[in-house]
């Protein structure tokens, strides 16, 4: 349970607030993406919940604990938070090395095992991350977090260089963490992804939260996310031509392409002139 | 006359156990906006170096076979010289830029010719405009966005006046806002005669504008030809290459019994084929 | 980190920013060697002291320079307090404003000059371009390769590396930060020569500069002046 109430943040040396009074709940369990254009305080946010950064006014609440009096491996224990570059994080001697780290020094029991097993690392166990490729150097980033367990993860931009296949198989990975009772948060801007995979979705610009809510409705509002900053998805652009030609009752976000095709064909046939 | 010839291309880097690129074969006409594709680790990457001379001069391996570039053996010219020939431009935009103020970026590729000083200063300045960033001459490299930097890592390429663009997944590290516009950037060099050749995943953003779809698997090329045709094709989702959804959805209405005259590029051209098929049913 | 700030370039305008870097490097040079003979007399090593104060306010990176000076405390309490101790007050006091004088001289020059610039000098100098380069390109990628630490730092601080208690454990906790950082900036160093080498690097040895840098009138009269100032440090220095 995250609780964020008017959170104000500047960076020092800043001149403006890069948060400004944001309001979120999180409840657990629930899968929701963070998004905005560069600069819209979505990684800014995003430390807050790990005690990275402390509130200048307002409260953020993890799991009932004050994130602003807590030390940051207080609050990792309960957050995991995976960073954009994996290359930021690997410098083990041994993949086993590298998912045992958070662990050991949360004191947390580590399950290496089970998380290897889970992102097909077995192979690599005794290899140094650094000499596997790119693809798999972030699985082994997201299983150096996984290992531990924590109630909440977090994903800074998972997303960004991964080819379609990779993308499905993050997408997944998330969807059973999630069916376990984890609660999953993915920051990032690609909303294509959002639009395919995310129950929930918070749209932010220049530090306030402009949209909260189910992607179907919040995607398919083209002047929201143009004053975010943001390029509606492919999917929503779509749907919203479709509808404006009339091959759609109404514009709507279809996930599943098979029945918007249904749909466009029942219009058609329906539709004499 | 084509811009680039491969010819039975192989490429095993130093100490690896197999090839990376395994008999390539590939045309590119002069003029044409290529689109290579392909999932990850397929070779996309060791082919564009192969094109300007990194590959071997600057990363070794064993090479086998041959590689034009405007009738030019790449493999026997030094990297310098190809880069009058092929710009490239890469996928992390700062590491491509080292000096400090946009227009010493810019410089720096018409200085290392050893150019006459009022040459540099023309060329610096036409690339400024072509790429509509004076706004940006004096900032710093460091200071600007990621679209910014990579149209100025486009200019310094394209101020040695090469009339090829390589681009290796320049939108990788882009929101999508600043990679469609770097895309339309690239659309209108190309108009004004610049070959383009882009490697890209994000193929809803570049599909309608290529002339020529290259598909690459595992250091092979599976596919080669008009994107409408190479895109429709069942291999794609078996490669796990990201199709773009009005061909998804050009498909599926074909299974329900309606017919569009040709695969669509984008949600523009998808609904003025259907709207052609209403036309065509109404006159019944 | 506080204390980097006063060696990095800083954009501006002012008379300062405006010379050619060989005579500000001729300026440093002179004010830094000038403190050094001033050594141990009060008022004329005080003299000096403001005089590089002045010239700081003046190409307005004094504020900049502030963060520099509150780094320096440490260091300069130790000086004061070992030299009180073994000499007495006023030599102590003279260490200080040494110390103070010669890290202003430095940034007097780091603070106007921008690498590029430098490097351009170097060459000029006779120095081969190569190593000037390098230098330059060290400079310039100082911003990126801090604000990777703070990353590096930050995802390793949120899988519980402890970078606060106690002063071995802290040594061992920097490898999960420093094996990252080196490893990053080697794989930079290859994308980088990658796009020098396809923008033509190493062409010709008969490289064209566009910018070029040229003595004027000012950079004549600094340079002058900074002979004297160091003639009568000099002279001062012996008679006293």
């Amino acid at each position: 349970m995250i609780l964020i109430e008017d959170l104000w943040y500047t960076y020092p040396g800043g001149s403006e607030p890069a948060l400004k009074g944001i309001n979120l709940n999180i409840r657990e369990g629930e899968f929701l993406a963070i998004v905005g254009e560069n600069g819209a305080g979505k990684t800014t946010l995003a430390k807050h919940l790990v005690g990275l950064l402390k509130p200048q006014r307002g409260k953020v609440l993890v799991y009932g604990l004050d994130a602003s009096k807590c030390k940051v491996s207080q609050l990792a224990r309960l957050v995991g938070f995976v960073f954009q570059n994996p290359d930021h994080q690997l410098f083990s001697e041994t993949v086993i090395e590298e998912i045992s780290f958070a662990p050991k020094n949360l004191g947390v029991e580590s399950r290496v095992e089970e998380v290897l097993r889970r992102l097909g690392l077995e192979a690599y166990r005794k290899r140094s991350p650094l000499t596997l490729s790119s693809g798999e150097r972030r699985r082994v980033a997201l299983a150096s977090i996984l290992s531990y367990n924590p109630r909440v993860l977090i994903l800074d931009e998972p997303t960004v260089g991964q080819d379609a296949a990779q993308k499905e198989e993050l997408a997944s990975i998330m969807e059973e963490l999630v069916n376990e009772g984890r609660t999953v948060v993915v920051i990032t801007h690609d909303l294509e992804f959002v639009a395919e995979y995310v129950p929930r979705v918070v749209v932010l610009s220049r530090g306030r939260v402009v949209a909260d809510g189910d992607p179907e409705q919040v995607l398919m509002n083209g002047s929201l996310l143009k004053s975010a900053g943001l390029l509606p998805p492919s999917l929503a652009r779509l749907s919203l031509l479709l509808a404006e030609r009339r091959f759609l009752e109404e514009p709507r976000l279809y996930r599943d392409l098979c029945r918007l095709a249904k749909e466009i064909a029942r219009r058609l046939k329906l539709e004499p002139t | 006359m084509y811009a680039v010839v491969v010819e039975d291309l192989w490429y095993t880097y130093p100490g690896g156990s197999e090839p990376a690129l395994k008999g390539i074969n590939l045309n590119i006409k002069e003029g044409s906006f290529t689109v290579i594709v392909g999932p990850s680790g397929c070779g996309k990457t060791t082919l564009c170096r192969c094109l300007n001379g990194l590959i071997p001069h600057f990363y070794g391996g064993e090479v086998k076979g041959r590689v034009l570039i405007h009738g030019i053996e790449v493999f026997s010219r030094p990297t310098h010289e190809l880069a009058k020939e092929v710009g490239m431009v890469f996928q992390e935009p700062e590491d491509q830029l080292i000096c400090l103020t946009v227009e010493r970026e810019i410089a720096f590729g018409p200085e290392n010719l050893g150019l006459p000083r009022e040459e540099v200063s023309a060329r610096v300045e036409w690339c400024l405009r072509a790429l509509g960033i004076d706004h940006l001459r004096h900032r710093a490299p460091y200071e600007l966005s990621g679209g910014e930097q990579q149209k100025v890592a486009i200019a310094a390429a394209l101020a040695l006046k090469p009339k090829i663009l390589l681009l290796d997944e320049p939108t990788s590290n882009l929101d999508p806002l600043s990679a469609q516009d770097l895309i339309e950037t690239l659309v209108n060099l190309n108009r004004e005669g610049l070959t383009i050749v882009l490697v890209e995943h994000r193929l809803e953003l570049v599909a309608q504008h290529a002339s020529q779809m290259v598909v690459l698997s595992r250091g092979r090329v599976v596919a080669d030809g008009d994107p409408r045709e190479v895109l429709s094709s069942r291999l794609m989702d078996e490669l796990g290459v990201a199709v773009p959804k009005p061909i998804k959805l050009y498909r599926y209405l074909a299974k329900l019994g309606i017919k569009l005259r040709r695969p669509p590029l984008s949600p523009e051209e998808l609904v003025d084929l259907l709207a052609e098929v209403k036309a065509a049913n109404d006159t019944h | 980190m506080s204390l980097l700030r006063g060696f990095s370039y800083v954009k501006g305008s002012s008379f300062l920013h405006k010379l050619d870097p060989r005579s500000k490097l001729l300026l440093s040079s002179s004010i830094a060697l000038s403190s050094i003979l001033l050594r141990g007399l009060l008022y004329p090593s005080i003299l000096l002291l403001a005089l590089s104060l002045s010239l700081l306010a003046a190409s307005g990176c004094l504020r900049r320079w502030a963060p520099t000076l509150k780094g320096l405390i440490p260091l300069a309490l130790l000086i004061l307090l070992v030299n009180w101790w073994f000499v007495g007050w006023a030599y102590a006091i003279s260490m200080v404003i040494l110390l103070l004088t010669l890290v202003c001289s430095l940034s007097i020059f780091f603070l106007t000059t921008s690498p590029d610039e430098l490097s351009l000098a170097l060459v000029k100098m006779k120095l081969p371009y190569e190593l000037s380069l390098e230098l330059s390109m060290a400079i310039r990628f100082i911003p990126t390769l801090a604000r990777e630490a703070q990353l590096i730092v930050d995802a390793q601080r949120a899988r519980g590396l402890d970078l606060e208690s106690g002063f071995i454990k802290r040594l061992k906790n920097l490898i999960p930060i420093l094996v990252p950082l080196v490893v990053n900036t080697v794989r930079r160093s290859y994308r980088v020569a990658e796009a020098m080498e396809s923008r033509g690097f190493g062409a010709t040895k008969k490289r064209t500069w566009l910018f070029d840098l040229r003595f004027t009138v000012k950079d004549y009269l600094t340079s002058v002046s900074s002979l004297l100032l160091l003639a009568f440090s000099a002279l001062f220095a012996l008679t006293a």
